[in-house]
């Protein structure tokens, strides 16, 4: 959707949007992703008003609640500053579905500008910021899952390997199958439990074949399930997102 | 395929998942067709373009259907075939029949068709009394079998060489068991070679018809095809009415989209481009052919200009092979004749929500089917479309069965969930809710789902928004 996007110049303040998610399970990994960003010399503005992007009532055909919850969005960024999204998923919805979601309503125009400002984390440190990072940690295998949006919608995958790359004591172990959906899904993990399961198993088995000690990803969602399953199958491989895996390794 | 006990997901999904033969079959089919399609497609730049080709090849015709129709019919009419139309399915395979009547024919030589799957052609007929035998290898197989095919391309993709060979020494009288593929084909080519010459009427799909030219386009692999159409003296091919295209030079993009995307071949072994019956001085070919043109609710699907996208299917069926649902599920499970992704949006669209809007909710939207559609469907917007259908939202409201999946504690949970999360001080509430209570909550109804296979999420102590007040992050 997204192969020749053309980014901005670096700005002096940025908004972050935290993501559900994040704000009540994976707290440390927003955090750590603002301060990166406040290490690249920017401002970082935390709009209190934030919640939800809105999607797991626009997956599920709830898509009046789902508007709802986007105007919230949409009213809590008010100026043009770039919003930085710490999910492909929750990125993708807000660049990709909103204007959908609100096309022939009056707020279509607003929508449409505000996706223009959505980066995920990644490819805003990439892209935008042209992050470079020290590695301090002691040497780590490390394998990285991609979610489904943040490779097909917002073709980030190559953006967050890229920031991995640049680790120099980890070594990256690519994942089988890694272009194949860990089963989140959102509410298809509770809707369709019985599939949503096989596939999760499927993906912690291949997780677990490349012997690597950690997990990286770049979407809490997937990370929730992912190491949900390596709990339940006691496979010691920790999950982590990349913001908080990359702010330790550069602050040892 | 007429279903004897209602529809059941759930319980169709449980079976299928605990069927671990059913699992190994089909992974391994669907990663070979994987891997031959993007070899096939290795040039990303040349595919992105022929998707592109294709997808405004189909919409032009479906944006002009009733004047392409009419002149299929009229340039059909003057090659010398015969044109029958039909609104409904009963209405089609009564036109088969009296077909057959009219020739006095007591048995049918079948091509693969998906069309006559819809139809339940092989039932009805058989009902009637007249014999009908598929010859497409994979059809032929799970018709001894008795079952419907569980995938659009490769029908009996869900059995192995084992299980086949058991189907035919059980089914086919003074067959051996053997495992030896080229035993089983020689096999299926003898029983198939008699039929060939004694069936009175043969039957086939049409995969496009060209207005143009009056030309009836089939792809196969086998040549069996070519037998159906051509050794039994009437013809009769069948066809969905969104198979038609414009012009004779729109056929190429769409044939090579097909075959790559179907079974990563860059042509098959057959294609056959029908456009008369036998003429005088001709050595063979059918004495008559007849083209039934089927609606069966397309044109109400032709009337949404969202929906309508899905009528530019090819029924290459790829985006079967590239759902992570669809490869641990198998085709059988989702109850009706197509399976996949296309399935969960065509079918509660034919056949109503009520009956089978829970279809859409086979998929985790992660979008590989839409990523690979060679005439890119926006498969993922369709089945969020028939999931927002299904509970009655917004102004669409076009698919028979609207809101016939809206549940009181779904849509008050939904309720609750956009009231939390409209208002951040009820927000704010909520998460403080979560961070106290939230790893104690008792495992019921989602949670109760989610830890089958999982542990329970745990909520952190403080929200990212306490710790962004404590590290003074500015609001504004």
């Amino acid at each position: 959707m997204d192969s020749k996007r053309t980014y901005p110049a670096k700005p002096d303040s940025v908004y972050f949007f935290g993501t559900c998610l994040v704000e009540s399970a994976y707290p440390q990994a927003g955090m750590a992703a603002m301060r990166l960003l406040k290490e690249e010399g920017l401002r970082v503005v935390f709009p209190r008003q934030q919640t939800c992007c809105g999607q797991p009532a626009y997956n599920s055909g709830f898509a009046e609640e789902a508007r709802q919850v986007a105007r919230t969005q949409l009213a809590a960024f008010p100026r043009d500053y770039p919003v930085v999204v710490p999910s492909g998923s929750c990125a993708g919805m807000m660049r990709h579905h909103y204007p959908y979601l609100f096309a022939g309503r009056p707020e279509w125009e607003q929508t449409r500008r505000f996706a223009e400002r959505v980066f995920e984390f990644t490819e805003f440190m990439r892209h935008v910021m042209g992050a470079t990072f020290e590695d301090k940690g002691p040497p780590l295998r490390v394998t990285w899952h991609s979610s489904c949006h943040a490779m097909r919608e917002m073709q980030v995958t190559e953006d967050s390997k890229a920031l991995l790359r640049q680790l120099g004591r980890v070594e990256l172990i690519e994942l089988e199958r890694e272009d194949e959906c860990c089963g989140f899904g959102g509410t298809f993990a509770v809707k369709q439990p019985a599939i949503s399961s096989a596939m999760v198993y499927d993906k912690t088995e291949d997780i677990r074949q490349t012997g690597a000690e950690r997990v990286i990803a770049g979407d809490c969602g997937c990370l929730l399930n992912i190491t949900g399953n390596l709990e339940h199958r006691h496979i010691p491989v920790r999950g982590q997102h990349i913001a908080e895996f990359i702010w330790e390794r550069t602050h040892a | 395929m007429p279903e004897t006990q209602p529809f059941d997901f759930k319980a169709n999904i449980k079976k299928a998942l605990a069927d671990k033969q059913l699992g190994k079959n089909l992974k391994s089919a669907m990663d070979g067709l994987r891997v031959k399609r993007r070899a096939v497609f290795a040039d990303t730049d040349e595919l992105a373009a022929l998707r592109a080709q294709g997808e405004a090849v189909k919409q032009r015709a479906l944006s002009r259907l009733p004047e392409l129709l009419t002149q299929l019919e009229a340039k059909c009419t003057a090659n010398g075939i015969q044109v029958h139309w039909a609104e409904t399915v009963e209405e089609a395979n009564r036109t088969v029949l009296n077909i057959m009547q009219r020739h006095d024919a007591t048995l049918m030589v079948k091509g693969k068709s998906m069309l006559s799957e819809e139809m339940g052609l092989n039932h009805f007929l058989e009902d009637q009394g007249q014999e009908v035998l598929e010859t497409d290898l994979g059809e032929f197989i799970i018709q001894l079998a008795g079952e419907p095919p569980s995938h659009i391309i490769v029908p009996a993709v869900h059995k192995n060489k084992d299980q086949i060979a058991r189907i035919f020494q059980e089914k086919i009288p003074d067959t051996p068991y053997t495992e030896d593929v080229d035993a089983l084909n020689a096999i299926a080519r003898k029983t198939l070679r008699q039929k060939f010459f004694s069936g009175q009427v043969g039957l086939s799909g049409v995969n496009f018809a060209v207005a143009e030219t009056g030309t009836l386009c089939l792809v196969e692999n086998e040549g069996n095809g070519r037998m159906c159409t051509t050794v039994p003296p009437v013809h009769i091919a069948v066809m969905g009415l969104e198979k038609v295209v414009e012009k004779l030079e729109e056929v190429p993009p769409l044939l090579r989209l097909l075959t790559g995307s179907a079974t990563g071949q860059l042509i098959t072994t057959y294609f056959n481009m029908i456009t008369s019956p036998r003429r005088p001085g001709e050595k063979d070919g059918p004495l008559e052919v007849h083209l039934l043109i089927l609606d069966n609710g397309r044109s109400a699907i032709l009337d949404d200009p969202e929906l309508r996208r899905s009528l530019q299917c090819i029924r290459c069926g790829t985006c079967l092979n590239h759902c992570p649902v669809y490869v641990r599920i198998g085709g059988h499970a989702y109850g009706f004749v197509y399976p996949g992704p296309i399935g969960e949006v065509i079918t509660p669209q034919f056949e109503g929500l009520e009956k089978a809007g829970d279809l859409a909710s086979a998929s985790s939207l992660c979008q590989a089917c839409g990523e690979v559609c060679p005439v890119k469907i926006p498969l993922p917007d369709l089945i969020r479309r028939m999931r927002r259908e299904g509970v009655g939202q917004g102004e669409d409201g076009c698919v028979r069965g609207f809101g016939t999946k809206r549940h009181l504690l779904e849509v008050l949970a939904w309720k609750a969930w956009a009231l939390v999360n409209r208002y951040p001080r009820l927000n704010a509430i909520n998460n403080l809710v979560l961070s106290r209570v939230g790893n104690r909550m008792p495992r019921l109804g989602p949670l109760a789902a989610w830890t089958t296979g999982r542990t329970a999420p745990r909520f952190a102590p403080k929200s990212l928004h306490q710790l962004a007040d404590e590290e003074g992050l500015p609001h504004a």
